[in-house]
């Protein structure tokens, strides 16, 4: 199997390699990640009891309030935020989180690509994703 | 987006909150397709209680202040979760009070004028017409706009205030001349005769012109008080930050060729109801957006020598509440049973925890943000028919 690099853009700066931790559904940080644990506490949500810490955060778009801005930011503080952020589309609240929080972050990528538990590496100055070999 | 060589250096600067600040602007630039950024004459800053933002907001303007950030413009902050000084009157707990004190820190720290009104054109942070500002608050963005005539689009907290720092905006949106155009043409065949019928004005219009840009004809009158409502209600129920009144804030002629709409006498009863859903209050609330001189001067005649049922609070600017107990109306209006508030409003205090289950309320905005926000059953009516049913 050989390494498979997506092409997306530049939200926030930076570069990490991590696993892939994804949800297929958008994600509201304000009342959903615990900024003391890093975990993900919202009932009902498919990555409820995950921990986002140093994982690469995959999913399509953040929601809801935007106080989750500085939920990202408040993670990154206490060395809890995800590794990385890839989106389909950054909307204006992970943006700003991602940016304020200085986590990579990259969107423009179709995130069925990526599954749970790939190891991948997030280019985010290059804005690309590269899935890394077994 | 081209940067100047000024511009490239904050994006490379030794301090982290400039840093991050620039580049937050640039990539919402890039977002919104702006070619550049712009000078700014001054910010409004949101997200000031403790309420809206909680703990992380905390956080974020600690940390923030501690990073180095320093605004460079004029900088004025929204309402806070309280009165700075009375908040233990108002029923506000020891807790909430605390954390408010800690955001009042961080702002001072950065330089944020503690003026917690969202009014901050009546508290002198005024602009002057075609002037780049970058303004939170949707109310006071709308009146910047329209009645003023300056130049900004609907900033988020973190993005005011990143332009308070680093005294640029990406050049998107309303700073463009060719985006200030009027996309509807409201005409209104329906006598308004209160503040509170402009408010219902707008938060018709807003519900339907969603975030585009009305022309309204068809209004003979309208004070500062009637625009600062119609504004406000129409940047609540829809996202307008932009608006026309013919012959009041343009002399320009309705605009041709865009989609048109009438308001009748029927829309603005009707609107009434949709506003309302109890008859009764525990809560008679003034000040949204916070209240003139005029219009406290106004509550102060309606209640001298009466008793007030139940409580009522009226809303201002510390600066305002300055003018209110020089002139006796404070005292006049406590004399009654109400309480004149600096520094916050129902929509942005806990009044929930308080134990106040419905409003009643002059203002569409607040009718609109309160049930959610605030858990609370409206009634919306008129400062006078309102005052006449608490005070008879």
């Amino acid at each position: 199997m050989s390494a498979e690099t997506y092409d997306g853009r530049t939200i926030a700066d930076g570069a990490a390699t991590g696993t892939v931790l994804r949800s297929t559904e958008p994600i509201s940080f304000y009342g959903a990640v615990d900024i003391e644990s890093g975990e993900f506490i919202e009932e009902g949500h498919q990555l409820e009891g995950e921990n986002v810490a140093d994982r690469v955060l995959v999913f399509p778009r953040g929601k809801g309030s935007t106080v989750g801005s500085y939920v990202l930011y408040g993670l990154a503080k206490r060395d809890n935020a995800p590794a990385a952020i890839v989106n389909t589309e950054t909307e204006t609240i992970v943006a700003t989180g991602a940016i304020l929080g200085e986590i990579p972050c990259v969107d423009g990528i179709d995130v069925s690509e990526l599954e749970d538990g790939d190891r991948v590496t997030v280019d985010a100055d290059a804005g690309t994703v590269t899935v890394l070999e077994e | 987006m081209n940067l100047t060589a000024d511009e490239e250096a904050l994006l490379e600067s030794d301090n982290p909150a400039v840093r991050k600040s620039m580049e937050l602007l640039v990539r919402l630039g890039d977002i919104y397709g702006a070619e550049e950024m712009v000078e700014i004459a001054s910010a409004q800053a949101s997200g000031i209680s403790y309420k809206s933002i909680g703990d992380p907001g905390v956080e974020f303007l600690e940390g923030f202040a501690d990073e180095g950030a320093e605004v460079s413009v004029q900088t004025f902050a929204n309402p806070a979760g309280m009165d700075i000084d009375r908040w233990e009157e108002m029923g506000v707990s020891p807790e909430f009070a605390e954390n408010q004190r800690r955001i009042l820190t961080a702002l001072r720290e950065m330089g944020v004028t503690l003026s917690f009104t969202c009014t901050p054109y009546l508290s002198g942070n005024l602009p002057r017409r075609n002037q780049h500002i970058a303004w939170a608050e949707s109310s006071a963005v709308s009146f910047a706009n329209s009645v003023v005539g300056a130049r900004t689009n609907r900033e988020g907290g973190p993005s005011a205030l990143a332009a308070a720092i680093t005294g640029r905006t990406p050049k998107y949106g309303l700073h463009l001349p060719e985006n200030r155009r009027a996309t509807h043409h409201v005409d209104v065949d329906a006598s308004l005769d209160t503040q509170a019928d402009f408010a219902a004005l707008g938060s018709w219009t807003g519900r339907i012109v969603e975030d585009e840009i009305p022309y309204f004809s068809g209004i003979d009158d309208a004070t500062t008080d009637d625009l600062k409502a119609l504004g406000a209600a129409m940047a609540a129920t829809g996202a307008v930050a932009l608006y026309f009144v013919e012959d009041i804030t343009t002399d320009d002629a309705p605009p041709a060729a865009v989609e048109s709409l009438v308001f009748e006498s029927s829309d603005l009863a009707d609107e009434y109801d949709d506003l309302t859903d109890t008859e009764d209050s525990d809560l008679v609330v003034f000040g949204c957006p916070h209240s003139s001189v005029e219009e406290i001067e106004r509550i102060a005649d309606r209640v001298d020598g009466e008793t007030i049922e139940g409580d009522m609070w009226v809303c201002t600017s510390r600066s305002n509440k300055t003018w209110a107990d020089r002139q006796g109306y404070t005292e006049t209006i406590e004399a009654a049973g109400g309480t004149v508030l600096s520094d916050t409003c129902n929509v942005v205090a806990p009044i929930e925890e308080m134990g106040y289950e419905s409003t009643a309320t002059d203002s569409a905005k607040a009718a609109t943000y309160l049930p959610g926000f605030g858990n609370q059953q409206v009634k919306f009516g008129d400062k006078l028919s309102l005052l006449e049913e608490v005070t008879k």
